[in-house]
Formats: C-alpha cells, structure tokens, sequence
C-alpha cells in the first residue's frame, strides 16, 4: 500500500522555515487551467503537470496555478487565463506543454504576454 | 477521454462544481468476475429524480456556459463498450455517487492512465476542498487522503505547495495500471 509517510511530511515541513508562503492567499499571478470536460478531453491535464512542474522549477511563491471549469470556448480548448496583479487577465487558446512553459516564462515570470498564443490581443479593427 | 483517469477527472470536477467539499474515488478490481470499478463520492447539493434520469443526456448540463453536458455520457459509453454499465446514484442536499464499472479484460477496455495527475490537478485546482482517494488493484494499491495531510501540515503551509504535491506524486510514480 503506498501512502504518504508522516516523516517525509515533516521533513519538507521543517524546509520550508524561515520562508515567506504567499500562497495563502495574496499573489502576483494566478494562472487559471480551464478543466471542463472540453478541456480535459483537449489535454488540460498536460498542461496542468507541465506548469507544475515549472512552478515547482521556479520555486516562486507568488504565483497561484488553479482550475476551473468550462470557459464555454470549446473548440479553443485547452486554454489556461494568465491573470497578473494590476493588468487585464490574458486567455490563451490551442495550447500544448510547450506553449504553457513558454508562457510561464515570458508572460507569468517575466511580465511579457505571448501575444501569438492569446485568444487576441490587437485584433480589433476600427474600420 | 484517452484513458480512465481522465473521465475520473472530469467527474469529480462535477462534484466540485455542484458545491462538495469532499470528493472520494475508489478503484478496485474483481479478478474473478473480471471487472474494474470506479465509484466517485461527492458530498455536493445533490440532483432530483427528474434530473437524475436526464443526467446521462448529453444535451442535458446545469451550466450556462453551453448548452451540452458530455462528461457522464461520455464515462457511460466508455463503460458499455466494454459490457459495463454506469449507475448514479443522488439525493438533494446529500450528495452524488456515480459507479461505473467495467468488463477488464474487454479490447475496448481503456487503460486506468494517470491517476497521479489526475488527483494532483485536482488537489492544485481546489486546494480548500478535500479528496479521499484509494485504489484497490492488483498491480498496485495507492491511498491519499487530504484530510490527513493538511493536519499533518497544521497550516506551516499549504496542501498546494509543489514540494506537497510532488510528495503525492510520488506515490504512483511507481507505475499504476
């Protein structure tokens, strides 16, 4: 039976002193994966492991991942929404693991949406 | 769905958006009878009879993003391919159970898949909500509970902390299904 061990709980407990957890609560991104059964089916759940795993990579605590359901854009999915303290949230439409760690690093840790990847960004006309 | 797990995903999904603050999954298998089962527990607000026989009709959903609801057709289907079938159960105000199980030696029988990211993405994406998880399988047995974890953590830091959930993770690294 495989079942987390108490120790290994403590041990990344006691790693953990003297660090300051934003996760509580306050945050300067939050990345939203939509996991509706559209998205799911389209590899949301891919994306989610592929962020994770930069997320853990990055060992920034000032960013929150989470889901949510069903943006009612299927046929764009799988997408996640890149909301960063203080400007409008971005949707990213099509994506793949790859496409999300680019857009950790650009747009989520470096403050530079990916405009090639957003739902748009510049496509309004005026005509 | 590419795989089991991914339907179990998207069914506890459901769960959380019908208000649960507990999911519970449980996988077991009857090598005698041949089958693989899946129950999924939610302790959400429940459907009535009238939408409890609808629950299955893909152009049947509670959400107003779109007008279809495929998640439970799409696991009934994938169960009676195989000679299985999909039971749901719920009461208002009490919560939803959905049982499918499946014929495990069938060719169409879709592989468990992974189960690790699936309850990983679930416990990132819902981190106040709890999720009992245990599978009852030959080939492996795996048990979490988030209920234990989080007194365990007594709020030095969160359940959705990566060194957490890679812990979690960890548990069916060693090859599920």
């Amino acid at each position: 039976m495989a079942k987390l061990k108490v120790e290994d709980l403590k041990r990344i407990k006691e790693s953990m002193k003297g660090t300051v957890n934003l996760r509580q609560g306050d945050y300067r991104v939050k990345v939203t994966v939509h996991m509706g059964t559209c998205g799911i089916a389209a590899g949301a759940r891919k994306l989610m492991t592929a962020l994770l795993e930069k997320l853990e990579k990055s060992g920034a605590t000032d960013i929150i991942l989470t889901s949510s359901g069903c943006a009612g854009l299927c046929n764009h999915e799988p997408m996640i929404t890149v909301e960063a303290k203080d400007s409008a949230p971005v949707k990213y439409v099509k994506l793949d693991p790859d496409k999300v760690a680019r857009i950790f690093d650009e747009h989520v840790a470096g403050g530079h949406p990916v405009a090639e990847y957003a739902l748009s960004i510049g496509s309004e006309t005026t005509y | 769905m590419q795989d089991l797990s991914l339907h179990i995903l998207d069914i506890a999904e459901n769960g959380i958006r019908a208000g649960a603050t507990l999911i519970e999954i449980d996988i077991s298998e009857d090598i005698g009878k041949d089958t693989l089962q899946i129950c999924i527990k939610d302790n959400g607000h429940g459907m009535d009879a009238e939408m409890l026989r609808r629950a299955t009709d893909p152009f049947v959903t509670t959400r107003t993003t779109r007008r279809v609801g495929m998640g439970l057709p799409l696991l009934k289907q994938a169960a009676e391919e195989t000679g299985g079938d999909l039971l749901i159960t719920s009461e208002l105000g009490k919560g939803t159970r959905v049982v499918a199980t499946f014929r495990k030696s069938h060719i169409d029988r879709r592989p468990l898949g992974d189960m690790g990211a699936t309850l990983t993405t679930l416990i990132m994406g819902n981190p106040d909500l709890d999720f009992r998880y245990a599978s009852n399988l030959h080939e492996k047995e795996v048990e979490v509970d988030t209920r234990s974890i989080r007194k365990e953590l007594n709020g030095v830091m969160t359940i959705n902390n990566p060194a957490v959930i890679a812990l979690i993770r960890d548990l069916f690294n060693k090859g599920e299904d």
